[in-house]
């Protein structure tokens, strides 16, 4: 499999736009994996952590928005606390989800939440914060 | 007043040319009063260059010229030693820094960086113009080395010094030389083992008549300058007559206090009346206070009984000793950092998660379990092992940004040494890279892979936790892209080298620089690695940053190099760039007394007039600047200079036209 590098993708504005809404640099990102390793999530995402900033490094930011990765991810701050380099991942994670929430592409629908929620007992509180993080 | 100046602008290829606009500049410095003479040059210090600047300085009858360039620290000196060559004072000679202080940081910005370039220049001819000749004052020089820190860097510094014919005194507060090497099993790449290749050195240390040494002793207090130290020396109470001792062990044999032993990374007991290791130079014991029963309980005195020499002695003090020294080298070695430090990888709470270090130890022969590696919880042989790599190193976040240098290497060798120590163990390393950039390093690392079937895992590790008597390690594999788990037997943190503790104590008593976490600071990074930045100081080895046993050699050999070349004198000259008083104004507050770090300005306690001691002085204008009446002044830095300095600074911009200008 091979993927081509390309100019126009690379740094490219929406990957900027990512970097300032997280006020992360992904560069920063030295492909260590400890996020991957201590993530909770880690299990159910298609793109590891790591993965998702070296897609970004590499300027295949469609990967990213695609993927379920950003929308499993937990928002524990695991990552971050970890990070020897102290990359917000959790901030990027959250400006990816924003790329796509800000054109009001829901992610779960309200009604379907509630009732899912009422049959499985979900506290409200949780509702409140799946609602806030995967719909726009 | 100098009235024929002579302006030289150095292009630095295109370091300057390239953001400055030298022609520009060039013009204005032409129409600057007292300018004679300007040009401009590609490379002013090459050989052309420095003649051209020499022929014109003849030519036109300058009576004192400015380079504009690079940094002082540079070619100063180059361009001075070219006015001595014609006659003329060199401190008729100034540098104006137009590269480091203006087209490198503002090469994004090249009309202002041409228009500050100017301020530079014009401010130093504004100073030049009140410049006088000054003088070098010679004194002679003590030809006596001292070096603090006996590990292998202090070891082959003092050898080589005291080979070169000069007495030569090695500090260790230890109770023996030897260093961290003295730990390690066996070293990379080659696997000679520190007893077959650095006792024949401590030996030879013991042995020279030119070397002095002073074990389990340290510092006390330092002054005077290169060439003229004074050195207090506090040797520690040992509660043994070394001048008795034979060093038979007798004591050390039947002593009952069993303390940790810190040579073994405390994994093991060692007794109260210890020497540091086997090979120990010198091979006499010390009592550990904290340890002993005697002192601590009040009853026991074993040892006492027991010597046949009659050498221990309970009413033993500090003895303070006092030396003349001519120049210091430091050797003081590292520390790892406490791994209690690394809470997600269970170091503290764990006992089978161990350092580096703990790991020679369990490797060692001479180590707890006799070089049986065994896990030092329950004794057994590990069945797996997993490394854990930049532990703490290259972590800018919570602990350490640089690289450690060489935990890269002595894991790949501890890897090999477990290997062939449990051969049907295996071995899994976690890293990020690898840096094998020495001699034979790759190679060595190769073969650990390829031979010794050393599994390398690329992702670092998140967690570790016990499951049983296991240790459970959470890891990523970054070249699959999947998160791992290894049960395993026992943890080794290759944990980040940090300073030896009581270093930056060790830089406040010396007023050495060292770095925001205490390497000592060369003068150079490049051109003048084993010096420091104060004359007489001299560094070898890990005090100054991290690095392996060859590279350490080597530069110990370097500053033992500086040592004799600086003993090859006969006289120091000291910098006349100094402060000094006109005792016709000072009114006796001493205010300077109490703001010079180096004692050089006091008032005389007969006339309480301030009186400068030129040798001590160190120019740094902390006096100058304080002095409330203005009774002291920095030479060729006068009160007039500074503020005709800061008049230019303090100029528009607006009178200089560059061709970036529309
Ligand atoms: C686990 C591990 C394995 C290693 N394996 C290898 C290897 O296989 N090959 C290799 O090339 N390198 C290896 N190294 C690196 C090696 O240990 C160092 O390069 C070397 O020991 C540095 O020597 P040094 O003299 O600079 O410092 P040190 O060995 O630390 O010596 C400093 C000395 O100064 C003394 N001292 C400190 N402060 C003071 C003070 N204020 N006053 C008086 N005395 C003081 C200390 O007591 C000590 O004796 C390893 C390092 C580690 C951590
Ligand atoms: S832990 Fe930090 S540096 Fe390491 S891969 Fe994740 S984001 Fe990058
Ligand atoms: S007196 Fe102290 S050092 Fe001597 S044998 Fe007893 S405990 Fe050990
Ligand atoms: S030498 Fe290797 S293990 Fe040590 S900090 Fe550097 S990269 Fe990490
Ligand atoms: S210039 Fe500095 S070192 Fe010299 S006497 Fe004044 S305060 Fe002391």
């Amino acid at each position: 499999m091979k993927i081509e590098i390309k100019n126009e993708e690379v740094r490219s504005e929406i990957i900027q736009r990512i970097e300032e809404i997280s006020g992360e640099n992904i560069y920063k990102c030295y492909q260590c994996g400890k996020c991957s390793a201590g993530c909770p999530s880690a299990d159910e995402m298609d793109l590891l952590p790591n993965q998702v900033i070296r897609n970004l490094q590499i300027g295949k930011v469609d990967a990213v928005l695609n993927s379920r990765s950003i929308w499993v991810c937990a928002t524990c701050y695991m990552c971050w606390i970890r990070c020897p380099r102290g990359v917000n991942l959790t901030s990027l994670f959250e400006a990816c989800r924003l790329m796509t929430l800000r054109q009001n592409l829901d992610q779960v629908g309200l009604k379907e939440a509630i009732k899912e929620s009422e049959e499985m007992d979900i506290p409200q509180i949780a509702i409140i914060s799946l609602l806030r993080k995967l719909t726009s | 007043m100098n009235k024929r100046i002579g302006v030289f602008i150095c292009h630095c290829g295109l370091n300057i040319a390239g953001t400055v606009d030298v022609d520009a500049l060039r013009e204005a410095v032409g129409k600057i009063r007292n300018v004679v003479y300007v040009k401009n040059y590609i490379f002013l210090c090459s050989q052309p260059g420095q003649e051209m600047v020499s022929d014109a300085v003849k030519e036109h009858k300058l009576d004192g010229f400015i380079v504009a360039n690079c940094s002082p620290t540079l070619h100063e000196k180059t361009f001075r030693t070219i006015a001595i060559k014609l006659g003329m004072n060199p401190y008729l000679v100034e540098v104006a820094n137009i590269r480091e202080q203006s087209s490198w940081p503002h090469s994004k910005q090249p009309d202002y960086a041409t228009k500050k370039a100017l301020k530079i220049i014009k401010g130093t001819i504004k100073k030049l113009e009140r410049n006088i000749e000054l003088y070098t004052q010679r004194v002679g020089l003590t030809k006596r080395a001292l070096v603090i820190g006996g590990g292998i860097a202090g070891i082959q510094a003092a050898l080589d010094i005291a080979d070169g014919g000069y007495e030569v005194l090695l500090l260790d507060r230890k109770q023996s030389i030897g260093g961290h090497m003295a730990q390690i099993s066996e070293t990379f790449p080659t696997l000679d083992c520190p007893q077959c290749i650095m006792t024949p050195k401590m030996t030879e240390v013991a042995q020279h008549p030119n070397i002095k040494l002073y074990t389990y002793s340290e510092v006390e207090e330092i002054s005077g300058f290169i060439g003229n130290f004074t050195v207090k020396l506090r040797q520690k109470a040992r509660y043994v007559d070394w001048d008795k001792c034979t060093g038979c062990g007798e004591c050390i044999a039947k002593c009952p206090s069993k303390p940790l032993s810190e040579f073994n990374r405390n994994l093991c007991k060692g007794t109260a009346i210890y020497r540091d290791f086997e090979q120990a130079v010198p091979s006499y014991p010390v009592i550990n206070k904290e340890a002993c029963l005697y002192f601590q309980k009040g009853v026991c005195r074993v040892c006492e009984k027991v010597c046949p020499a009659a050498a221990i002695n309970y009413e033993d003090k500090d003895i303070i000793k006092e030396e003349k020294i001519g120049a210091i080298i430091i050797a003081t070695g590292y520390d790892l950092m406490p791994i209690q430090a690394l809470g997600e990888y269970g170091a503290g709470k764990y006992k089978d998660v161990v350092d580096g270090m703990q790991f020679e130890r369990l490797l060692a022969s001479t180590g707890p379990y006799a070089g049986n590696v065994k896990r030092p919880s329950d004794q057994k042989v590990p069945e797996s092992v997993v490394f854990i790599q930049c532990a703490g190193s290259r972590d800018p976040e919570t602990h350490y940004p640089y690289c450690s240098k060489i935990c890269c290497m002595y894991t790949a060798k501890q890897a090999l040494l477990y290997k062939h120590n449990v051969h049907h163990g295996k071995a899994y390393i976690f890293y990020i890279d690898i840096r094998s950039n020495g001699k034979g390093y790759e190679e060595f690392v190769q073969r650990v892979q390829e031979e010794e079937g050393v599994v390398y895992i690329r992702g670092k590790v998140s967690k570790v936790f016990k499951r049983g008597d296991k240790l459970v390690v959470w890891g990523a594999d970054t070249l699959t892209g999947q998160t791992v788990e290894i049960e395993t037997d026992l943890v080794v943190l290759a944990s980040a080298m940090i300073p030896s503790t009581g270093s930056l104590n060790l830089a406040s008593k010396t007023r050495l620089a060292t770095d925001k976490f205490g390497w000592f600071s060369e003068a150079h990074p490049k051109l003048r690695p084993v010096e420091s930045v104060t004359g007489g100081y001299f560094l070898a080895g890990t005090a100054q940053a991290p690095r392996d046993i060859p590279e350490t050699v080597a530069q110990a050999s370097g500053a033992a190099s500086k040592v004799l070349a600086l003993f090859s004198n006969e006289y120091i000259e000291s910098d006349p760039v100094i402060a000094q008083v006109d005792p016709e104004i000072c009114n006796r507050c001493g205010y300077c007394e109490s703001v010079c770090a180096y004692g050089a300005v006091k008032l005389n306690p007969k006339t309480r007039i301030a009186e400068v001691n030129e040798v001590l002085c160190e120019g740094c204008g902390a006096c100058a600047a304080t002095c409330p009446s203005g009774a002291i002044s920095h030479r060729n830095n006068s009160r007039k200079q500074i503020f005709d300095m800061i008049s230019v600074a303090t100029e528009n911009y607006d009178q200089i036209t560059t061709k970036f200008d529309k």
